[in-house]
């Protein structure tokens, strides 16, 4: 039961080449500069596409259980292969929250069961991200878990985030931060600038994240304990990320395709699908983080793909919940939006995030005899527009409707086994 | 084809501004007479649509769609199946497919009377949302202003002086706004805390915190409403503080010059941000305020359902070619 | 009043003057005379100009009026808020109505330059009817182009002209023209 691969472009952590790659069972069996069909082989004709290690989204929500409505593990997992994802880490704002092993292991066997990526789910930093009592890591961390986070929230006791490093010191897991001071930001919609004032709507300020990123990166040089932090926003958290990489703390950081391509006058519609935490800010903060991903400082892009019910999404902005789809139309906005190497975007899509999620022993592999067969196979060059009505997610707010994309997934494989064939799931 | 709608003073830009304040001057004519009433707008329908309780705005709008005898309609959400779940969007199109003309909506989230407009083929009046926006509060503000100084077209060369609450004011954005596409020079008197983050000088001509150095030479001095709530906010430490920095108080009532038109748009915290009694000012207009609200709202009411949407130097050649047809 | 490029056919308009600035004065001397004499020494009597195109012919009336017999009040009545096709139409601005009479029992003479279809009579009629109760109401005007729609006729008339309805009638001071 073998699987060819011709003509394609590779592209890896090793560089660039143009090779046939045969997949045997779950693996890549070989690959050599022209290799011939066997009888009955399954051949992909990939002549003009790029064939890589498949991408990894660090930031999910899969919304199940408790909000099933919006997406569910098996929907959002439909919506992650088509984008060219083989693993996602599913954020723990569920309901129940993930910080028990029994919502966790719920969790990972959905993903199983649905069988079209690697559902990785991570656990809550606090019991219920309620930000007083630590969950327990330890326990998690036996049933798989890697990432601890209380997305939706940053945990606001800066005693608590000490002593939550300290715990987790040699667990072999990583706290990742949504860094937001809440008491900055009460009741606002849209970033705190001229834009807000405009239009008459509280704003979110630069310095509510700012604040608790550089809290966080001072906890990590007092504890010596690593960091991953979520959705960088602004222009100073990528400068201060910059400055605490080359003083060797260990930190990593994400940014949303959202955050390099969209401005705070989005909101000038007043359409609650710009609506956004952290919000969608200016000019210059989207060059930082485009900078930033450019020259390592910001390791990964990370979607916060954040299903919501339409009619939740057609309310007026205070009313509205924060958040927009991201995961089939990660790799477009990418290719069209950062002017950067092909092979530092998929590094950025594919095998950083891979090991900050502690998944590289089996995605964003070198593509070579022997490593496991997640892959992505996508055209670099095709031009297209989003239509809400044909996403698989079950929900629709993508703010990317009438913006031209570049860059389409046509085939991913999961463990050896296509499960996106020419742009279609098969299951 | 859609109709038009009224949702912020930039929907009219200066020509439509005072379009409507030359209208404005028919209605006050209208409204002068013993039976303030003509047909202009019979058969239309106009629902006030008030998320947030306003009885003096509502009152005024209902009357001024009456003195055009067209019919009204009015919906209570504090009341409403709102609370029962039902969503804005269903409640809108439910009243719509009753047969309404025009929506006027007052609502406490900026932007919702365009997402309004959005889902309905009526005309939208937004009568106050959020701290975005209120359009017929500027229009009847600029309207007072031109009448209560004897101007016609526009107000080039005035000075103005808007004092309080401004970063939480659709009425201080609405009527800066309309001010300056007048010609009207605008400062804007409050302490930080109450200024939006952001005042570049598309919002204001200038920006002070100390209302004595600009009562000289003003032309109008508006005072907005200063909320008891705005101090759980931390954003002054007490009222009396504010009053005596911010406030008319007798001491600055006699140093205004007598012609300054003193304005509010209602109601008025008294002891406030005006502790003296408005009677015992000369330039108070502030009743004047409400009465033309009517005039000025039965002038929007007309120019969106009755006008024809034509703009004006069309309509005039038209007419006037056909040799006013009669 | 540009070439007529109706259905991209290019038709070639022309503009012909039917009347000039004496036959304007000479007729509204003679509507002066007509006025004095139908209402018998002008008790009561008070001329209302239709805006916007009335007015100036009002003003003349009431000013020939007065040299020849005694002043008699003018005033002005905006009918735009009375006209039955509102909405289908756009509305000209026109002065605030200036009625500083009372209208109660008075034998008002309504003033039009041109009187075509008649709905800016029955608009301006429903106008003054707010203002009071008229004894009686008589209808002057320059010039009567014909094709009415309700059942209105002027009592003194300037000119009858008919006229096609592609045509246009403008009537100033200066003269009566048609295009």
């Amino acid at each position: 039961m073998s699987l060819l691969i011709t003509g394609a472009r590779v592209v890896d952590r090793h560089g660039e080449r143009r090779v046939d790659v045969r997949i045997g069972g779950d693996r890549v069996a070989e690959t050599a500069e022209h290799l011939d069909p066997a009888d009955g082989e399954d051949v992909i004709d990939a002549t003009g596409h790029v064939l890589t290690p498949g991408f990894v989204d660090l930031h999910v929500h899969l919304r199940e259980p408790g909000r099933e409505e919006a997406e569910t593990i098996e929907t959002g997992s439909r919506a992650a292969a088509l984008g060219g994802f083989t693993a996602v880490v599913a954020m723990p704002n569920t309901d129940p929250t993930q910080d028990t092993v029994e919502v966790v292991d719920f969790v990972r066997r959905q993903g199983e069961h649905a069988g079209l990526c690697d559902v990785h789910p991570s656990g809550s930093i606090t019991i219920g991200r309620a930000g007083e009592h630590l969950s327990p890591f330890a326990e998690l961390a036996a049933a798989g878990v890697r990432i601890f986070t209380d997305d939706g929230n940053g945990v606001q006791d800066p005693l608590l985030m000490r002593r939550a490093l300290e715990y987790a010191d040699g667990l072999g897991i990583t706290l990742a931060q949504h860094c937001e001071v809440e008491r900055l930001t009460a009741g606002a919609v849209m970033h705190e600038g001229s834009c807000c004032s405009r239009l008459g709507l509280p704003g979110w300020p630069a310095i509510a994240e700012e604040l608790m990123l550089h809290r966080d990166i001072e906890l990590v040089r007092l504890t010596g304990v690593g960091m991953h932090f979520l959705h960088l926003s602004t222009a100073r958290s990528v400068e201060m990320v910059r400055t605490a990489k080359a003083e060797g703390l260990p930190i990593t950081a994400e940014a949303t395709p959202h955050h390099f391509s969209l401005t705070d006058d989005r909101l000038e519609s007043y359409d609650a699908l710009y609506k956004v935490n952290p919000p969608l800010r200016t000019a210059d903060d989207l060059a930082a983080i485009r900078a930033g991903l450019a020259d390592g400082t910001i390791d990964a892009i990370a979607t916060d793909h954040a299903p919501h019910a339409p009619e939740t999404k057609e309310q007026p902005l205070d009313q509205a919940p924060p958040g927009m789809l991201g995961l089939e139309t990660a790799l477009g906005v990418s290719l069209a939006t950062l002017d950067m190497p092909l092979v530092d975007v998929l590094a950025a899509l594919s095998w950083k995030p891979a090991a900050i999620a502690g998944v590289d022993d089996r995605h964003g592999r070198p593509i070579e005899p022997g490593e496991p067969a997640n892959l992505t196979i996508f055209d670099p060059d095709e031009v297209w527009e989003v239509v809400p009505a044909r996403l698989a997610s079950k929900s629709r707010n993508t703010p990317y409707v009438e913006m031209p994309l570049r860059g389409r997934v046509v085939h991913t494989i999961l463990d050896g086994t296509p499960v996106v064939r020419h742009g279609s799931a098969l299951r | 084809m859609t109709a038009r709608s009224l949702l912020t003073v930039d929907d009219l830009g200066a020509d439509g501004i005072v379009r409507i304040l030359d209208l404005a001057d028919h209605m006050a004519e209208v409204n002068r007479r013993p039976n303030p009433k003509v047909p202009a707008l019979r058969g239309k329908t106009v629902c006030s649509v008030f998320f947030e309780d306003s009885t003096r705005t509502r009152l005024s709008f209902e009357t001024a769609a009456k003195r055009l005898s067209a019919d009204t309609m009015t919906f209570a959400a504090s009341q409403s199946s709102l609370n029962k779940g039902e969503s804005l969007r269903d409640t809108i199109e439910t009243i719509a497919a009753m047969g309404v003309d025009a929506f006027v909506v007052r609502h406490k989230s900026s932007g919702a009377p365009g997402l309004i407009a959005g889902w309905t083929q009526a005309s939208v009046i937004n009568a106050g949302d959020g701290w975005h926006a209120h359009p017929t509060q500027a229009l009847l503000d600029t309207y007072t202003v031109r009448t209560s100084l004897g101007r016609t077209g526009g107000l080039d060369g005035l000075r103005m002086a808007i004092v309080g609450d401004v970063k939480h004011s659709r009425v201080a954005r609405s009527t800066i706004a309309a001010m300056r596409m007048l010609g009207v020079h605008v400062t804007v008197v409050a302490p930080r805390t109450l200024l939006p983050p952001d005042v570049g000088d598309t919002f204001a001509d200038a920006v002070t915190d100390r209302l004595d150095d600009v009562l000289d030479g003003l032309d109008v001095l508006y005072l907005l409403r200063m909320q008891h709530e705005r101090m759980s906010e931390a954003l002054v430490p007490n009222l009396r503080e504010y009053t005596a920095r911010f406030g008319l108080t007798p001491e600055r009532a006699g140093r205004l010059p007598s012609q300054t038109l003193v304005m509010h748009p209602g109601p008025m915290n008294r002891g406030v941000e005006i502790a003296v009694d408005p009677a015992e000012l000369p330039g108070a207009v502030i009743t004047q305020q409400v009465t033309n609200g009517i005039a000025v709202r039965m002038a929007v009411l007309f120019d969106l359902l009755g006008s024809g949407g034509a703009t004006l130097p069309a309509a005039a050649e038209e007419l006037v070619s056909e040799g006013a047809a009669s | 009043m540009a070439a007529d490029n109706v259905g991209g056919t290019q038709r070639s308009v022309s503009t012909k003057q039917v009347l000039g600035p004496d036959d304007v004065r000479r007729a509204i001397t003679r509507m002066a005379h007509e006025i004095i004499e139908r209402n018998r020494g002008l008790d009561g009597v008070a001329i209302i100009g239709i805006q916007q195109g009335g007015v100036w012919l009002a003003d003349l009336l009431g000013a020939e009026i007065a040299r020849i017999e005694h002043a008699v009040p003018v005033g002005s009545v905006d009918a735009s808020l009375y006209r039955d096709d509102i909405g289908l139409r756009p509305v000209a601005p026109s002065a605030v109505s200036d009625l500083r009479f009372d209208v109660d029992g008075s034998t008002i003479v309504l003033v039009d330059d041109v009187l075509y279809t008649g709905r800016t009579v029955r608009a301006a009629l429903d106008a003054v009817a707010d203002y009071g109760r008229p004894r009686a109401v008589q209808l002057a005007v320059l010039v009567d182009r014909g094709h009415r729609e309700l059942p209105i006729r002027p009592d003194f008339v300037g000119k009858n002209l008919p006229t096609s309805t592609e045509e246009e009638v403008a009537a100033t001071v200066d003269g009566v023209t048609i295009t």
